[in-house]
């Protein structure tokens, strides 16, 4: 109806002077395209949703191409190529040639998993200008662990040759109680690789990482310790590698900005064509998702009833519709309100003002008291006890029947 | 591994940093991995003549010539200043 008033009340505005039009959002900077959910990694933390399986349609080359022109013409300036793992696209280079013809700053988000020599070159001549390179942790047996592959040796091979071929590289490593206390390590890797940003990107707690939240939760002492850690790190090292470590919503007392606000500068694409406001949005209930098989994007964008369905402050609720912060936080994140309390149009539980923050609370003494029980430590994987679900396959079915 | 030799003689954008005009922003911007500034317009001026062959003498000059000004010298090097600071500029 908000999209429409304009149509709607045509005859109106001879009477009384015209309303404001809803104004029109900004572009969106930030493009990411899941290429793909085929993944040879099987991460406890995936982003991807727990039923990915699914949703195992592929846009076509064309198809994306398209999706980028489009995007380009609303003004979207970086490109994410994700996934999933990216890399088993075989047209990856040809995205790339078309996107960076356009103009995008293209960033490849990959395990390196399938990054040969060959390829970077291929890819560095099509002008991809970045690339993010993901470990699970500064040891073989942990990083092999988690990721349920031995691709330690193999992402350290990767990180040299992506140096070699002068990209500059992004290390990335989820954080969460298995890894904090690596932290150290972690930025002597990203040193020693020479990445000039180490992300060091704690758990959220959406997907497969709720699924796993008491495995992953971390205390807050660990959390303390290691930023405490980073800032030493940051003392000392200067500008050789920007260290990015944001503390989780779940130990803070005001949400974060999620996404930047709703709608105002990070557009998704799934593999199969539908638009994202957020990484997450597939799973919010009652929320019908654009297709840009079926829609233009402009208008995805624009006018589709998913963005502009938390977009702004008209749909708040209370204690977020008083709130002097309400602009500064955009009401957080609907993802941890439809988690936490059933319902994506309330106020963030990170948040300390809103009346679910004791869900959030007792989600962290959970993970607390697992932690103190070594729920999910190795061991407890391979006697049966209590295991972490890893990405997997059956695993989504699985999580898709229940 | 070398990082490249900082010669601050001869400012030079870094190689990580792509200068562009924003046809929808109607502004230069300046883009890295995952992230972008938005520049003013005597910014990007600056910006755009940091190409390793002006020294900041002559990109004053030239800027000077460029926009029919004088006496810009404090305000270029202080942006210079906080572009090596920022590690846009080596």
């Amino acid at each position: 109806m908000h999209s429409n008033a304009a149509g709607s009340f045509e005859a109106e505005s001879l009477l009384a002077p015209p309303k404001a039009p809803a104004p029109i959002p900004g572009p969106p900077l930030w493009l990411l395209a899941e290429l793909t959910y085929r993944c040879p990694l099987h991460c406890p933390f995936c982003s991807n949703p727990v039923n990915y399986k699914q949703h195992d349609q592929e846009l076509t080359t064309a198809q994306w191409c398209d999706v980028f022109t489009q995007a380009r013409a609303l003004g979207a300036v970086q490109l994410g190529l994700s996934g999933g793992e990216p890399l088993l696209r075989k047209d990856l280079e040809t995205l790339v040639a078309h996107a960076h013809g356009l103009g995008f700053y293209v960033n490849l988000v990959t395990s390196g998993v399938g990054l040969t020599n060959e390829r970077l070159g291929a890819l560095r001549a099509a002008g991809l200008d970045h690339i993010q390179l993901s470990f699970q942790d500064s040891t073989r047996e942990l990083n092999d662990f988690l990721s349920s592959t031995r691709t330690f040796d193999l992402k350290r091979r990767v990180a040299d040759l992506i140096k070699a071929h002068g990209y500059p590289m992004v290390m990335n490593c989820v954080m969460h109680r298995h890894n904090l206390p690596h932290v150290g390590a972690i930025i002597d890797m990203a040193l020693e690789i020479g990445a000039e940003y180490l992300e060091l990107a704690n758990t959220q707690y959406y997907g497969w990482a709720w699924e796993n939240r008491l495995a992953l939760m971390p205390t807050l002492e660990q959390l303390r310790e290691a930023e405490a850690v980073v800032n030493a790190y940051r003392a000392r090292i200067g500008r050789r590698c920007q260290l990015l470590y944001v503390v989780p919503d779940y130990f803070e007392e005001r949400p974060k900005k999620c996404m930047n606000g709703w709608g105002t500068t990070f557009l998704g694409v799934a593999p199969d064509g539908v638009a994202l406001p957020c990484h997450s949005a597939r799973m919010l209930p009652g929320l019908n998702l654009p297709n840009v098989l079926h829609q233009p994007l402009r208008e995805i964008w624009q006018s589709s009833d998913a963005f502009q369905r938390f977009r702004g402050t008209h749909w708040m609720p209370e204690p977020c519709q008083s709130c002097e912060s309400r602009e500064q936080d955009a009401g957080g994140c609907r993802c941890q309100a439809y988690l936490l309390t059933g319902d994506a149009a309330r106020t963030d539980p990170a948040c300390d003002r809103s009346p679910d923050h004791g869900a959030l609370q007792a989600v962290v003494l959970q993970g607390r008291m697992a932690a103190m029980n070594g729920f999910g430590q190795m061991r407890d994987t391979r006697t049966g006890e209590v295991p972490i679900l890893f990405r997997t396959d059956a695993n989504s079915r699985r999580l898709t029947q229940s | 591994m070398n990082p490249p030799l900082s010669d601050p003689a001869h400012p030079t954008l870094h190689r990580t940093f792509r200068l562009q005009w924003e046809d929808v922003q109607q502004s230069w911007v300046l883009l890295y991995p995952e992230g972008m500034v938005t520049l003013n317009d005597s910014a990007a001026a600056i910006l755009q003549r940091c190409d390793g062959a002006h020294t900041l003498d002559m990109l004053i000059d030239d800027l000077q010539s460029a926009f029919g000004v004088q006496g810009i010298a404090p305000e270029v090097h202080a942006f210079v200043k906080h572009a090596f600071e920022r590690g846009w500029l080596v």
